[in-house]
């Protein structure tokens, strides 16, 4: 069965009419998996004989109707914890880590009847933009093997798009959600800070994590959001209000909608012109579906990826300090004292990438250089922040593209960190700021797919989908395929 | 040039890592250029403005203070490399010239 062609609850469909069973299903994702990844890389690790038997379950305690999620086959980023299967941040630091725990976004999925396929590529840590960071292997764009498919949830990305499951999590700290999907041809969301628990997520940067669902279609993805949110006991951080259902109202149309337009988002000179024009021509089309398009400005934008860099490194230097090398990960052979324990194990089990996070971190919270680095960009946040609230005082939504430019090639940016850093530029300060965006495709340049993005107020992901929808609706970019799945 | 091989030991010493003889140029340079370009928020005037620390302006979030059953302490050991008698086992340090601890 090949994904591409249905929505979920189209698949549900053919879960009640029995057309398909959850067995069926999922033995044609293990299939597909089997004929196809070897060429993307997406999958980390399969769960399949669990799978089988949760299908099995299924199909015998017969299939909820009124649950659009129930026996639906999911990947899951490695770096969200999932009981009894290895779970490893794609880093050697936890290559035999086998969590006892599910993450609460897996219990609710588990609730909700969807079924885990298996553990996806990303980013060592979730740090990077490309999935080259991975310790264990790089994940190909479907849309061309030459290029990566972004990252840091690149994995969740490509299985996607390479039609190997229908729903994929990932997550999103700088961009790594809608990145990937911008580079994939997907429909990513990074809901509001708090909106979905991190109960479980491995920790990069705790003020900025959320974890957000990739599909290919936005009513698919507001579903699964439906089902990851709400407030969880073992996340004091997470929302104390409530979460509505985000597909109520999805269908209102744009008429009257006050849409802003951040003219510091389009720099026509250090952009791809393809993926402006594509942002430009879909701004076009709000217009002539009566939304009103406003120009508006986020003064502070370019502060957005230093401030990022040093929160982000500095929470991460923390958060990462849990990996000694004594209660569980990886431990070096070479001990002769007690430092060398951590010394030894972090040196050789960190990859590059993660060790310059942590050293930029470091190096920003130390005596000396906390004032100029970490408070001056907890400052600038601040500043960060209120540009988008005063923005949202006139406009109802902000539409951007999410990236500068389309999927890159492999190996094109991975030796220049500042290079692959700067690919962040547009999707950071909406973590830093905590609102919630969605990247949906709205065309293609130089045949790849470009992504637009649509911000939020804080908690207000409902409007974004309705926005979102109005889109897709009269337009087909969504529908298209990868030409190695049969598109043209 | 804002940060040297000395700054690089010194932070790697904080952070418990080490880089070797053939890595530590090229860290050096990297930081160096990332330091340089996080600086860049040294041009903007943040006199007066409270620093952001947190994802949502949220405090205190209690529960019930009734007992909740936790993780099972035999699932804890599952990822310890090495046990004995209950506890987690680690290479003898202290014998083997561990003076830093």
């Amino acid at each position: 069965m090949d994904f591409l062609d249905y929505t979920l609850e189209e698949l549900h469909e053919k879960l009640v009419s029995k057309e398909l069973t959850a067995v069926e299903l999922m033995e044609s994702v293990y299939e597909n998996i089997a004929q196809t990844d070897e060429q993307v890389g997406a999958f980390l690790t399969l769960s399949k004989e669990e799978a089988l038997a949760a299908a099995k379950e299924m199909d015998e305690q017969g299939i909820d109707e009124n649950n659009v999620l129930s026996g639906l086959p999911i990947g899951i980023k490695d770096n969200i914890s999932t009981k009894g299967i290895k779970t490893t941040a794609a880093s050697k630091m936890l290559e035999d880590f086998v969590p006892v725990y599910d993450a609460t976004v897996i219990e609710k999925l588990k609730q909700a009847g969807m079924i885990m396929v298996g553990k996806l590529n990303m980013d060592e840590f979730a740090m990077g933009g490309s999935t080259e960071n991975s310790a264990f292997q790089i994940t190909r764009n479907p849309w061309d093997l030459t290029k990566v498919p972004g990252g840091s949830s690149g994995g969740s990305a490509a299985a996607v798009a390479a039609g190997l499951v229908p729903v994929s999590l990932g997550s999103d700290t700088g961009g790594s959600v809608r990145e990937p999907a911008a580079f994939t041809g997907l429909v990513g969301m990074k809901p509001t800070y708090g909106r979905v628990s991190r109960y479980g997520l491995i920790a990069f940067a705790s003020s900025l994590d959320q974890i957000g669902p990739f599909t290919r279609t936005v009513k698919d993805n507001a579903l699964v959001l439906n089902a990851i949110s709400g407030t969880d006991e073992k996340d004091s951080t997470s929302y104390q209000g409530d979460t509505p259902d985000f597909t109520e109202d999805i269908d209102k149309g744009v008429k009257g909608l006050r849409i802003g337009v951040p003219k510091e988002y389009f720099h026509e000179d250090a952009q791809e012109p393809g993926v402006i024009e594509s942002v430009r021509q879909a701004l076009d089309f709000y217009e002539k579906m009566g939304a009103e398009i406003v120009e508006v400005s986020l003064p502070h934008s370019e502060y957005g990826i230093p401030a990022y860099y040093i929160i982000a490194s500095s929470e991460a230097s923390s958060n990462l300090q849990r990996f000694d090398g004594i209660r569980y990960g990886y431990r070096s052979e070479k001990i002769e004292s007690l430092e060398d324990i951590y010394i030894k194990s972090r040196s050789e089990g960190f990859g590059k990438e993660v060790k310059r996070r942590i050293m930029l971190g470091t190096f920003s919270l130390s005596s000396g250089f906390y004032d100029a680095h970490f408070k001056k960009a907890a400052q600038a946040r601040t500043l960060i922040r209120q540009d988008f609230e005063k923005v949202f005082e006139d406009v109802d939504v902000i539409v951007a593209p999410t990236t500068t430019t389309t999927a890159f090639e492999i190996g094109g940016k991975i030796k220049d960190p500042l290079a692959m850093y700067m690919s962040d530029i547009l999707t950071v300060p909406v973590n830093l700021a905590g609102v919630p965006s969605l990247s949906i495709p709205c065309g293609f340049s130089n045949n790849m797919p470009v992504g637009m993005q649509i911000i939020g107020k804080h908690f207000d992901e409902k409007t974004i989908y309705r926005t979102a929808y109005a889109f897709e609706k009269e337009n087909d970019y969504h529908t298209k395929k990868p030409s190695f799945r049969g598109g043209e | 040039m804002a940060i040297n091989e000395e700054t690089v030991k010194q932070v790697a010493k904080l952070a418990k890592l080490e880089f070797d003889d053939s890595t530590i140029d090229s860290i050096t340079k990297e930081l160096d250029q990332i330091v340089e370009m996080v600086e860049k928020l040294d041009a903007l005037d943040t006199e007066g403005v409270e620093g952001t620390y947190h994802g949502l302006p949220q405090t205190n979030v209690w529960r019930e203070d009734v007992v909740q059953k936790g993780t099972d302490r035999e699932d804890l050991f599952k990822n310890v490399k090495t046990r004995k008698d209950g506890y987690i086992e680690v290479p003898a340090m202290f014998d083997n010239g561990g003076s830093e601890a």
